[in-house]
């Protein structure tokens, strides 16, 4: 009974609200593609302006999270990965969707430490988040380990949703199974190239000079 | 092909044995002259007669357990060259070869091919997978199933409990309690009579404990291993949907 509906949970969490927080945050970047950096910061600034925007955070994005995740962690550990006796596609989704999962719960940690964290402790601003990403993601291995990162999250995001609807009973014969790994196929490839497009456009030099303003900051402080 | 059928052919087992329940496994080679259409179960009488190994030494016969052979009960079922299957149905020269054969470890084994496959039986109790119709008076014919229906239920009434969907769920393993894919299609069978629908939400409450369908992980190895073609990964997303269902009916009151 308490696994049921703690699977269940850990289910329904994974989409709402971390599903939808996970499309709000990919087209807050995405602002940073079409607006450039000021596109970005009203976006940014957009967000933190909503009512109550702690308890959204803590209701919405770190107790789901949190659950989310340590579960996640222990259905990584009691899963028994069988590829090498069927080399399967649904086996290897299966696979990838425990590994991947624990590639973005430690992605997503370090991501909170380089911005909310230290937003939290003062030492960034909202608007210059811009400036922190720009640091970031012009160093090669951070870029590519943000990019092993969000890969991971979009994975683990799009093929959780086509379990989700199998495991809500929405999808229920083999025909409508195909069709939603269709189109959850699609999701990925919609949702990695928008995350990876925005990654790409922090690298502009535009987002520097908000850098630039923030060190100097720092070094004032 | 007439020429290499002719010639003297051998063929090369090696088994994974094990003499006692708690003892370590070891394997062990057998070469048997071929053939013509020799199944993996006629290998194992051949070594049953004339227990001597590919060394050529006087070995202890190897066990194993076998009925109906014809795919039908389900008790011969092994590990042939790393997939679960029946050992009546492995023919020799559908195989690769050397035959590698080991017992379905996620069941106890016995003893070398032998398993207790218990927990299958005891997972058909705890969802009640029956219907219940005895009465202290004649109940009376009970309602109709429609033709269309039937068809399809009788598919997942081939069901012969071998264990081949929990070998091959990663998610059956000594890390979990997960019931397996077989007892949940059994409920669907039979949530789906017109008689035993009226037991239905027995059979989910059975299914919402521990160890139940949330155990299920979508990898859908199950429904491509069964050897009988059972619809599984159907059977469980629509048990998805019954429990669904009944989970807010039940926090309702409905």
């Amino acid at each position: 009974m308490r696994g049921f509906y703690s699977r269940k949970i850990h289910s329904l969490l994974g989409v709402i609200p971390l599903g939808a927080f996970f499309l709000e945050h990919m087209l807050t970047n995405f602002a940073a593609v079409e607006g450039g950096a000021s596109g970005f910061t009203d976006s940014v600034l957009w967000l933190n302006s909503l009512p109550l925007v702690f308890f959204l955070e803590l209701f919405g994005i770190w107790l789901p999270l949190l659950y989310h995740g340590v579960y996640g962690l222990y259905i990584a550990y009691q899963s028994k990965p069988n590829l090498n006796r069927y080399n399967l596609e649904r086996n290897w989704r299966y696979t990838l969707q425990r590994i991947t999962g624990v590639v973005t719960f430690i992605f997503i940690v370090w991501h909170l430490w380089d911005t909310r964290v230290q937003v939290a402790l003062g030492k960034v601003e909202h608007d210059q988040l811009g400036g922190v990403m720009h640091n970031i993601v012009t160093q090669p291995l951070l870029m590519t380990l943000y990019i092993v990162g969000i890969v991971a999250a979009c994975f683990h995001f799009s093929n959780g949703l086509w379990s989700f609807l199998i495991s809500w009973g929405i999808t229920v014969g083999p025909r409508s199974q195909r069709v939603s790994s269709v189109l959850c196929l699609g999701i990925f490839v919609i949702v990695t190239f928008m995350f990876v497009l925005s990654l790409v456009t922090f690298r502009n030099d535009e987002f520097q000079t908000a850098a630039v303003a923030m060190q100097s900051l720092r070094s004032f402080i | 092909m007439a020429e290499t059928a002719a010639a003297p052919k051998n063929v090369k087992f090696i088994i994974t044995r094990q003499d006692e329940p708690e003892t370590s496994p070891y394997t062990e080679e057998f070469e048997l002259a071929y053939r013509p259409g020799m199944n993996v179960i006629s290998a194992l009488m051949e070594i049953q007669r004339n227990p001597v190994n590919a060394k050529g030494d006087n070995t202890v016969p190897v066990c194993w357990e076998s009925n109906c052979l014809e795919e039908v009960c389900g008790a011969c079922s092994m590990v042939i060259n790393g997939k679960p299957r029946q050992a009546c149905a492995a023919l020799i020269d559908n195989l690769e070869q050397p035959v590698r054969i080991e017992p379905m470890k996620t069941f106890p084994v016995v003893r070398d091919l032998v398993i207790d496959r218990s927990r299958m039986f005891n997972a058909l109790k705890r969802v009640k997978a029956w219907i219940p119709i005895d009465g202290t008076y004649d109940l009376g014919p009970g309602p109709r199933m429609p033709e269309k229906k039937r068809q399809w239920a009788y598919e997942l009434s081939k069901c012969m409990t071998c264990g081949v969907c929990l070998e091959a769920c990663p998610n059956v393993n000594e890390k979990t309690d997960f019931i397996g894919p077989a007892a949940i299609s059994q409920v669907r069978l039979f949530n789906a009579h017109p008689t035993g629908e009226m037991n239905a939400e027995e059979r989910l409450d059975a299914l919402m404990e521990d160890g139940g369908i949330d155990g299920c992980g979508n990898s859908q190895n199950c429904v491509r291993a069964c050897p009988k073609g059972i619809p599984l990964t159907t059977s469980i997303a629509e048990i998805n949907k019954q429990t669904t269902k009944h989970m807010f009916k039940r926090w309702l009151g409905v």
